[in-house]
């Protein structure tokens, strides 16, 4: 025990060597999930930013690139912590990824510090949008409450009076039934915030929402929690009873679980695979082929367009990023070519973009896919952006 | 009222399952004296196993009977390789041990089944809501969960009850040393009713993978349930046990539906949704703490010192 | 225990001059993550040093006490929440809440034995997580950011790492001092008789209830400086500082360390954690490594690391343990 504890004390110590020359390489930290039941999520956002190195020629402006990837857990502090060790150990350039909003504001306060340039990849906690946010932090995502605010239009537009909401009792799912609540125009009947991530079991909570007497529910749930929930919903009864919408609840990952559960479920989004725009057939149509059996998701999206910004910025300032100004200037320039199509920063660096209504049918092999069916807001930007000290 | 009726069905069915789990802990505590943190890991390993099994033979009965002889044999060959050297030390040494069982079955688990988590689904037959009463339909497969259950119950009340094997399980709750005096094989004993819990913990977790999903650390939140209810009910007493899940079962399900309505009425409701889920949830551990400080010896116990 | 040149007293020395002078390494090196890991592991150190005085010493088997870490940072993150930054003010409450906290579950908890005992420390630490949980105002689930760090007078700055470094290690090893004053005092030595023969201490005379009582509340008292701390080295504070497995891993850093001794904590805690650095670095599947690993020293290293330092030292064993 004693000689293990000594080699590992040196294993530390050689672990922690000198800090390596300046700008060789362009350096790149991407905390996600990648251990758990949500790791899916992180793999495709994995791939999807390795995919999107393939297309640079794993290279920006000529250097080559090296990307870090840590797993946060699905936890707050042991996502702070890898990203501590990013900035402080391995010293990157810049640092992406972060689905998950909690775990993206413990994490925030080491970034902003030390003024590393931050490209989130998907979590949207409000605070970013508005009064916390940076002239080093850029999201290629959306601000939580955008994509519910469009369901709840969309909730509108179809007539329906009343709703109940249902979601998980963390940063994000507060930020989307607030969201809802803050378009729709009937009224909420009740809303329900479950523990996350340990509870899957919403026997409890669809009860109540049966008995409330709402027109239509209205659910918050990534990854495999939304495979439970519609399952839950369609063994209590409820599907085709009352109808079901979405936010973050169903795409290509968790799609396969729910097979004919998700069928006629509709959902927001601000990227849907069919998008008819060259940069987005690419990404498809190579990541299909380099990931067989794999299709790419919203989350596999936001993360390529990541790695496209930061490209589009290291070519801009032909790889000097000494200068935080002059690449501040350049990032948020979004000098690329998204795979959602316009793609343009706000004061806060929170995209202005559209949202699309997606459903479930089956495709032309007769597998369950989303499609997009209708544009249901164009051009939409956050409502924190006024609270943002940046202009 | 159809709400309340809802409400208690599923209180039942999880305070059902949660006995499951329960019997075999507190068989194990009482007899063997064990604290086995890794109860919750023989939980999850009977899950993997049904989901993989009902995907090989593609039936989801023939999936669960596989599973359940797998999470025996599984059961019995870590009392044999484990557990047997840590009778009769500190619960501490027990604690440690079954805490490294835990990241070892996590992370065993991970390297073969992936970190994703797989899903098992339900025949079509059970996947249907039935009708139970005039204008409500229940989960089938709750049902389900509620039948087998308390069959099982049943069985395990036969087989302690009336049986000589039963016979030597209570006589072992009570007084560990006699039974061994009286020239009974102790070690095949052991290996038994551990084998015997690890079986009940797999049931339950097969049962429960279908409605949650299979994933690595399914069983850990669950075990602290468990050990609520043993200690609650007592430790060794399979009465106890029931009573006790039952109580927690109900309390947890009851909780969430109808504490946030108490709690809006005390609070603003922005307050009460938020603090709702994480105040029910910290009603069975009052529970305990309150059974625990008026009966220091929980509320069957099963008479050893 | 006599200081004697042997192989036990060397690693602890050895250990104590390496933490010592780790900034000096960290500063040559360039390496500041260096620091921030042994800043961790020095504060987890100081948690399970307090949880060996009453576990080791006192044979009181807390599964809550990873419960006192998060009410100390809670103290501070919450008073930091507020706008009350000043650490004459955070400290002193983070010690207090703890020792109130210690003083009711104590109370209620020493009544029961055993495998009971284990529970209903469990359950309060349970509790007090998803109390926290609960709290919508400081973040609930989430947790709470802490944007400004405990404010001391002019040349104490814990923004500063290395100044913060040594603040951790300085109170480290005077919490050591301390319990290691404590068990050699009539008062711990009744709390010690009591673990070996509650009944016959009682029949002498001592009020053991008490005796345990007190030591409960001293050993909870001592995690919450340990919570304060932490909650200052990560700027945050959520509910999972208290979640139960991290109970576990303070009762695995004093096993592995070994019980009842003065160092064996801070051995456990500097092994576990740099030991898991280490592993993660190596494979992904760590955790199936430490696993079985802690398996080994429960059957084979009783008395853990130091009992294994004491036994190759060539002195008899059974020196820290029960």
């Amino acid at each position: 025990m004693r000689k293990a504890l000594l080699a590992a004390s040196a294993a530390v110590l050689l672990a922690a060597g000198p800090a390596v020359a300046q700008q060789k390489t362009i350096k790149i930290g991407f905390v996600s999930t990648f251990s758990g039941p949500t790791a899916g999520i992180g793999n495709d956002m994995r791939n999807s930013f390795e995919l999107a190195l393939d297309h640079m020629g794993r290279k920006m402006g000529g250097i080559p690139v090296e990307v870090i990837y840590e797993d946060d857990g699905l936890k707050p502090d042991v996502g702070k912590q890898k990203t501590e060790k990013l900035i402080e150990s391995d010293k990157v350039d810049f640092i992406s990824g972060y689905i998950w909003s909690n775990v993206m504001l413990a994490s925030l306060k080491p970034i902003v510090d030390s003024k590393t340039f931050l490209v989130i990849a998907n979590a949207g906690p409000s605070q970013i949008a508005g009064e916390l946010c940076s002239s080093t932090v850029f999201s290629t995502s959306w601000n939580n409450d955008q994509t519910p605010q469009a369901m709840g239009l969309y909730m509108n537009q179809k007539g329906v009076k009343s709703v109940f909401l249902i979601g998980p009792n963390y940063a994000a799912g507060k930020d989307m039934l607030a969201g809802v609540a803050s378009t729709f125009k009937g009224k909420v009947i009740g809303q329900e915030l479950t523990t996350w991530p340990s509870q899957l079991d919403f026997s409890a909570e669809l009860a109540k929402a049966k008995a409330s007497g709402a027109e239509a529910v209205f659910v918050f749930y990534p990854g495999a929690a939304g495979v439970q929930f519609l399952n839950q919903y369609a063994a209590a009864g409820l599907k085709g009873t009352i109808p079901l919408f979405t936010a973050f609840t169903i795409d290509e990952l968790s799609l396969p679980l729910q097979k004919e559960n998700a069928i006629g479920v509709t959902g927001a989004q601000e990227w849907v695979n069919d998008l008819p725009n060259e940069a987005n057939k690419k990404f498809v149509a190579d990541y299909r082929k380099k990931y067989t059996g794999l299709r790419p998701t919203f989350y596999g999206a936001q993360s390529y367009d990541a790695a496209q910004l930061i490209n589009s910025a290291v070519v801009a300032t032909k790889g000097d990023l000494s200068d935080k100004t002059k690449l501040q200037k350049a990032m948020e320039k979004a000098d690329f070519k998204s795979v959602r199509g316009g793609f343009k920063f706000g004061n806060n660096h929170v995209p202005i973009q559209n949202f699309y209504l997606q459903d479930v049918v089956k495709d032309a092999d007769g597998q369950l896919s989303l499609k997009t069916v209708a544009t249901i807001v164009k051009d939409n930007q956050d409502q924190h952006h006024d609270k943002c000290p940046m202009k | 009222m159809t709400l309340f009726i809802e409400q208690c069905l599923n209180g039942l069915q999880f305070g059902l399952l949660l006995f499951l789990l329960a019997a075999g802990l507190t068989l194990v505590f009482g007899i063997m004296d064990l604290v086995n943190l890794a109860h919750g890991s023989l939980y999850m390993i009977g899950a993997y196993f049904a989901a993989t099994f009902a995907a090989w033979t593609g039936s989801f009965v023939l999936g669960a009977v596989l599973a359940l002889a797998a999470t025996l044999l599984v059961g019995m060959a870590v009392e044999v390789i484990v557990m047997r050297r840590l009778y009769g030390r500190d619960h501490i040494d027990h604690v440690l041990a079954t805490f490294g069982l835990i990241l070892f079955f996590d992370e065993a688990v991970r390297l073969i089944w992936g970190p994703a988590g797989l899903s098992l689904s339900l025949p079509p037959w059970l996947s249907q809501p039935v009708q139970i009463l005039p204008g409500m339909n229940y989960s089938a497969y709750r049902l389900a969960v509620i039948v087998v259950t308390l069959a099982v119950a049943g069985f395990l009340y036969v087989l302690v009850m009336r049986t000589r094997i039963g016979m030597l399980i209570r006589a072992g709750a009570s007084n560990r040393e006699m039974v061994g005096a009286l020239g009974v094989n102790i070690k095949l004993l052991y290996t038994l009713v551990f084998g015997l819990g690890a079986a009940l913990a797999g049931l339950a977790g097969l049962m429960q993978a279908p409605i949650l999903t299979v994933q690595i650390g399914m069983g850990e939140n669950i075990l602290i349930l468990a050990f609520v209810i043993t200690v609650i009910g007592g430790i060794g007493s399979i009465r106890g046990a029931l009573v006790a899940a039952l109580l927690v079962g109900f309390i947890d399900t009851l909780g969430r539906a109808f504490f946030p309505d108490i709690l809006r009425m005390l609070l603003s409701k922005e307050a009460a949704a938020t603090a709702a889920p994480a105040l029910s949830s910290m009603l069975i551990y009052l529970l305990m703490a309150v059974v625990l400080v008026v009966k220091p010896e929980g509320l069957f116990s099963a008479g050893n010192k | 225990m006599r200081p004697a040149l042997n192989l036990r007293t060397l690693v602890t020395v050895v250990l104590i001059a390496a933490l010592v002078l780790l900034p000096l390494y960290t500063g040559l090196s360039g390496n500041r993550f260096l620091l921030t890991l042994f800043t961790r592991i020095v504060i987890l150190a100081m948690a399970a040093v307090s949880l060996n005085l009453m576990l080791g010493y006192g044979g009181m088997m807390s599964f809550g006490h990873a419960a006192y870490l998060g009410i100390g940072g809670y103290a501070v993150g919450m008073l930091a929440h507020e706008g009350i930054d000043s650490g004459f003010v955070q400290w002193p409450v983070a010690l207090a809440a703890s020792a109130l906290f210690a003083l009711v579950i104590g109370a209620l908890s020493l009544r029961t034995r055993g495998v009971y005992f284990i529970m209903i420390t469990l359950a309060f630490a349970q509790m007090a997580y998803y109390m926290f949980a609960g709290l919508a105002r400081y973040g609930g689930d989430d947790g709470l950011t802490i944007y400004k760090r405990s404010q001391f007078v002019a040349p104490v700055d814990l923004s500063n790492k290395t100044q913060f470094y040594y603040i951790c290690l300085a109170l480290l090893f005077g919490v050591i001092y301390l319990v290691w004053r404590l068990t050699n005092s009539r008062f711990g030595l009744v709390v010690q008789g009591a673990r070996s023969n509650d009944l016959r201490m009682r029949a002498i005379g001592f009020p053991t209830y008490r005796y345990r009582l007190v030591c409960f509340v001293i050993a909870g008292t001592l995690c919450g400086l340990a919570g304060a701390l932490l909650a200052n080295q990560t700027d945050f504070v959520s509910p999972s500082i208290m979640y139960w497995t991290r109970s576990g891993d303070l009762i695995i850093m004093v096993v592995l360390g070994g019980m009842a001794t003065p160092f064996g904590p801070l051995i456990g805690a500097v092994a576990l954690l740099v030991l898991e650095e280490v592993l993660s670095g190596i494979t992904e599947y760590w955790q199936i490594i430490l696993g079985p690993l802690l398996l080994l020293v429960v059957l084979f290293a009783r008395g853990g690391i130091d009992g294994l330092l004491t036994n190759l030292s060539g002195k008899a064993s059974g020196q820290g343990r029960s």
